[in-house]
């Protein structure tokens, strides 16, 4: 997806051996390829001893492309999949800290309510409240949330997962990952000649 | 005394040892023989053990950067994988360079480092430093050690990863206190390295999309990179280009991965390549790139490179393809397999046009012409020491206006017989290689090129020769100067010559004869065969000093980042 002055964003999701230093070969070689990590999100995955990741990458399309297949050179890296172009879904988490006095904390809960977002710590003078979501209905909460007072805004990055394939023959075989295959998707051009 | 065979044959059985003695059976059964190194504090457990492994032959070098430089000349010349030793703190980043050198051309090394003790990691010890860290970028892979027990699979992991698919160098950094702890070695531990998937066989599809490509071009050229040579795949090579006669150009290190007095070798393009090389590259249809990455020595202004062409790149590396060249055939897999599919796909053929059109090219651009002189130039050392070594000697240079001679110069006869630092472009790599490549080829000739100025870096090497009765010759180029810098300031820097004059370059022949070695010189061009027939029959390493024309500008030219309608064939 296009974000304006000719950089993409490219969503990956990669599943790492869960070894020390994992974390600093993955953002070492970003760093020295140009990638920019928009967001980035690490945990422990379904399998033990093996983490998920999930980037967002932003920078010029030819060179963001290029981001899964120096991911995959990483020996601890198992599995890479550009799922940009993929049917996924994908959450952020945010934690917001507002200032909600009495005066203006009936506002504050019917936004959270609006929202769906959850109560998560009532102080005296402030809310705090949890609200997972697309970007974009996490940006329009702080932003309306702002006129109150924010005190804390906290935002995981984007965390994504394929669709389960509902429908026979509509699988695009990132499924099932083949050993003897590289997992991610390498833009191969078609019939284009020339260079870049 | 320990067996690294194990008490009876085919029972390998898991043994009780301590990590220093880990780390030598497993080198050992890892088929190394030799290693090249520097003992130092937090490594000296692991030399403590060395008198009970007589197989393992340690070659003292004099710097760190040595040792590496060494087990990346013996890696490239006999296709093992070289290992280096070196302590902890400066012992460790002082091979830093010599792994870079071995990244970017893909060689196979493991190298050893002794770290503080894990105690102590962490804590700005004596001579600690984060050498995983500082080593993430210029090797395939690293590892930190912590347990004695983890020794033999880590090396046996490394040795793997450092062979197959891109070759490349891994690091293992071991605590001292880990070298003397006890642990379990089990040679035949299987290895779990679910993340990494050596390519094989290419897919089909993307060999039938090849073979066409080849079958329908007219004016083809095949690019024959380093993977050539690190796959072997020489005689592959030459079975495919001979079936569709296709004319054959290299890279800088595809040098000698094809005979140079075949009819189809076409010489290398690029940036001081062949004009008729780097001509044929930019008329083709089809360029048909077996192993290399489409360096931007060759490529220069990615968009008006060869923009004519269709083009076919073959690759063991994924991550390589549609790089720096968007290519309109893709093959992922190993050469040598790739070789195999695709030969039997490719129609035998000629192509009568092209081919007489290249004859034309070679006549109207002869390119390595030397120039008319009385005095002696870098051009007659070479073109010399490849007539009188009829080609057959395995040669090393470093990084320069020698360097690029001697890949013009010098007709190599021998597959895998040019030892050069092309992507790192490391100056100094010429004395260490040389030594790695004897250690190696003890049989063969190998010459050194050097630069006065790459050989003052790793000069200190001399010594290692000497110990170790390795009879290196080394041609010393000498003009006093740093050719290629001087060249650069009068091309792109209006003549402003800064620090590209040495004016206090040692004797040396006396520098020679100082570490006990043959000192040459050579002045004319009358006295260069006899001077390098003599240096050939001493039995032991020879210096000779050869006194070049001090300003002597380096053709043919393409200036960085432009392309072959900038070549600069010949100033007059």
């Amino acid at each position: 997806m296009a974000s304006g002055n000719g950089t993409h964003q490219r969503t990956i999701s990669a599943l790492v051996q869960d070894k020390p230093g994992v974390l600093a070969r993955i953002s070492g070689l970003f760093r020295r390829r140009g990638f920019n990590i928009a967001s980035l999100a690490v945990g422990r995955s379904e399998r033990p001893g093996f983490s998920r990741m999930t980037f967002v990458v932003e920078g010029p399309d030819e060179v963001v492309r290029h981001v899964a297949a120096q991911l995959d050179r990483l020996i601890d890296v198992v599995e890479v999949h550009d799922i940009t172009e993929s049917n996924i879904v994908w959450r952020e988490l945010a934690l917001i800290k507002v200032s909600a006095p009495a005066s203006s904390r009936g506002e504050v809960l019917e936004l959270t309510n609006v929202y769906r977002a959850n109560v998560i710590d009532i102080g005296v003078e402030s809310l705090t409240l949890e609200i997972s979501g697309g970007r974009q209905k996490i940006d329009s909460l702080i932003e309306l949330l702002k006129r109150f007072g924010l005190l804390e805004v906290i935002r995981t990055g984007r965390v994504a997962t394929l669709r389960g394939t509902l429908v026979e023959g509509e699988d695009d075989g990132l499924f099932q990952a083949d050993a003897s295959k590289p997992t991610y998707i390498l833009p191969v051009p078609t019939g284009e000649t020339g260079s870049v | 005394m320990p067996s690294y065979f194990g008490d009876q044959p085919g029972t390998v059985m898991s043994k009780h040892l301590s990590g220093s003695q880990i780390v030598c059976e497993a080198l050992l059964n890892e088929g190394v023989s030799v290693v090249f190194g520097i003992p130092g504090g937090a490594i000296l457990p692991l030399y403590a053990v060395l008198s009970q492994y007589p197989d393992l032959r340690h070659i003292l070098s004099r710097h760190e950067q040595g040792a590496a430089h060494s087990a990346d000349g013996y890696a490239r010349s006999t296709g093992k994988v070289g290992v280096a030793f070196a302590t902890s703190g400066p012992g460790a980043t002082n091979l830093v360079t010599g792994l870079a050198t071995a990244m970017m051309d893909s060689v196979p090394m493991v190298a050893i480092t002794g770290q503080v003790g894990r105690a102590a990691i962490g804590t700005d010890a004596f001579q600690e430093t984060d050498i995983t860290g500082a080593t993430l970028p210029v090797t395939k892979h690293n590892y930190l050690v912590m347990r004695a027990e983890d020794l033999g699979a880590t090396i046996h992991e490394a040795f793997h990863i450092a062979r197959t698919g891109r070759p490349g160098p891994v690091l293992i950094d071991i605590p001292k206190d880990v070298f003397t702890e006890m642990g379990e070695y089990d040679p035949d531990a299987p290895i779990d390295l679910p993340g990494y998937n050596v390519p094989g066989k290419a897919d089909e599809s993307q060999i039938d999309a090849a073979a066409r490509l080849i079958n329908e071009a007219e004016r083809p050229v095949i690019l024959a990179g380093h993977g050539v040579v690190l796959s072997r795949s020489f005689d592959e090579l030459k079975e495919l280009a001979e079936k569709a006669q296709i004319p054959v150009v290299t890279t800088l290190l595809g040098i000698s991965s094809f005979p140079e007095d075949h009819v189809l070798s076409t010489g290398f393009p690029g940036m001081h390549g062949m004009a008729y090389a780097s001509l044929a590259v930019d008329q083709a249809d089809l360029i048909i790139n077996f192993g290399s990455r489409f360096d931007d020595r060759i490529v220069g202004d990615a968009k008006r490179f060869s923009t004519g062409s269709k083009k076919i790149h073959v690759d063991i590396d994924p991550a390589e393809i549609n790089k720096s060249i968007r290519v309109d055939a893709p093959v992922v897999g190993n050469l040598k397999d790739v070789f195999g599919q695709l030969i039997p796909k490719v129609k035998q053929t000629t192509h009568v046009e092209w081919l007489q059109h290249i004859e034309h090219l070679k006549a109207e651009h002869p390119s390595l012409k030397i120039p008319e002189s009385d005095r002696l130039m870098g051009q007659h050392v070479v073109k010399a020491l490849s007539d009188v070594t009829k080609g057959d000697a395995i040669i090393t240079t470093g990084v320069g206006q020698h360097q690029m001679w001697a890949a013009q110069h010098y007709q190599f006869k021998n597959a895998n017989s040019w030892l050069s630092s092309g992507g790192a472009g490391t100056m100094g790599y010429e004395v260490p290689s040389a030594i790695g490549a004897q250690v190696g080829n003890p049989d063969k000739l190998v010459w050194s090129i050097c630069g006065d100025g790459g050989f003052q870096m790793t000069l200190m090497e001399l010594a290692t020769a000497v110990e170790n009765h390795l009879p290196v010759k080394y041609a010393i180029l000498n003009n006093n100067h740093l050719g290629m810098i001087t060249q650069w300031q009068g091309f792109f820097y209006n003549g402003d010559y800064q620090a590209e004059t040495y004016t206090a370059n040692p004797d040396f022949v006396k520098l020679a004869e100082a570490y006990g070695i043959k000192g040459i010189r050579v002045r004319t061009q009358d006295e260069l065969e006899a001077a390098i027939n003599e240096a050939n029959a001493h039995d032991g390493p020879v210096v000779v000093d050869f006194v070049i024309e001090k300003v002597d500008d380096l053709y043919p030219m393409i200036p960085a980042g432009q392309s072959v309608q900038e070549l600069i064939e010949d100033p007059n």
